[in-house]
């Protein structure tokens, strides 16, 4: 009983997530890369999509910080608490970078692109579902979710 | 710099990214989970998928096949050919597990909840990010 009603806020979660996707540009490649391009035509839209998203986040995380428990089942939370700043995150986060530069796209809009406009996109994705699978063969086994 | 005020979108862009936010929240609120795309479509990948990264996968295939159904077709302009697109995604796929996290779980969730290590995440792949297309569209290209 609890065990579904957390699906289904996973369900509504994904829904909601796929939609401001959409409706923000963020789906857009070419949306995002004028955003990229500081030396050309910048379009700042990005920036509002992170501050929309972010000021509706710091209200909604703010209310996990006094909590153990999820608000409609009472299960564990499972919440990232990792603070190491290493050579991971950096040059991970650099190499995503330079992928997010070259196509405009990153994990979110990826999924939501390939039912969009599949035949455009699908290099890309299977390029991407490939570097995930590589990262865990290479770690041996899968590295703890964020 | 100069801003393309005819591509400028605040309101959409304010919009959908209120939308994020309030799915990240009730994902976090409601499941106890961080909605990181990486981190839940690597597990996919991994073959070892918890239920709820299936429903949120699912849910995240819905909103575009409702916007569809509806007729509707976003905007969708992708510049970079196969090739390029085979580079790219190789780069996002392994590079976000690598931070584990990417524009959501470092970008959103990251930031909301005043992380350090997310902030940095965030400064690394914005930089390389700015720095590509500034190689691509203005060095690189004469």
């Amino acid at each position: 009983m609890t065990f579904s009603r957390t699906l289904l806020v996973s369900f509504i979660a994904g829904a909601l997530f796929g939609l401001g996707l959409i409706v923000s540009g963020m789906a857009n490649p070419a949306k995002v890369t004028g955003f990229l391009d500081l030396a050309g035509a910048w379009d700042p839209s990005l920036a509002l999509v992170m501050a929309g998203a972010i000021g509706v986040g710091l209200f909604g995380f703010g209310l996990t910080r006094n909590r153990s428990t999820t608000l409609f089942t009472g299960e564990a939370l499972h919440l990232p608490d990792n603070r190491r700043i290493d050579h991971r995150v950096i040059l991970g986060s650099l190499a995503f970078g330079v992928g997010w530069g070259l196509a405009g796209i990153c994990p979110g809009p990826a999924i939501v692109a390939l039912v969009l406009a599949p035949g455009q996109v699908w290099p890309f994705v299977l390029a991407m579902l490939v570097g995930f699978w590589l990262h865990g063969w290479l770690e041996g086994r899968a590295a703890p979710r964020c | 710099m100069t801003i393309d005020w005819t591509s400028f979108t605040p309101w959409s862009a304010l919009l959908g990214g209120a939308l994020i936010g309030i799915a990240a929240s009730l994902l976090a609120l409601g499941a106890g989970r961080i909605a990181g795309i990486s981190g839940i479509v690597g597990g996919l990948v991994g073959g070892k998928a918890a239920r709820w990264q299936l429903a949120f996968v699912a849910g995240l295939l819905i909103a575009p096949l409702g916007w569809l159904m509806l007729a509707l077709m976003p905007a969708f302009v992708l510049e970079a050919g196969p090739g390029m697109q085979i580079v790219a995604g190789l780069l996002v796929g392994i590079g976000t597990r690598y931070a584990n996290g990417c524009t959501s779980g470092h970008g959103v969730c990251g930031l909301s909840r005043l992380s350090l290590r997310s902030l940095v995440a965030v400064l690394a792949f914005m930089g390389a990010g700015f720095v590509t297309v500034y190689l691509l569209r203005h060095a690189l290209i004469a």
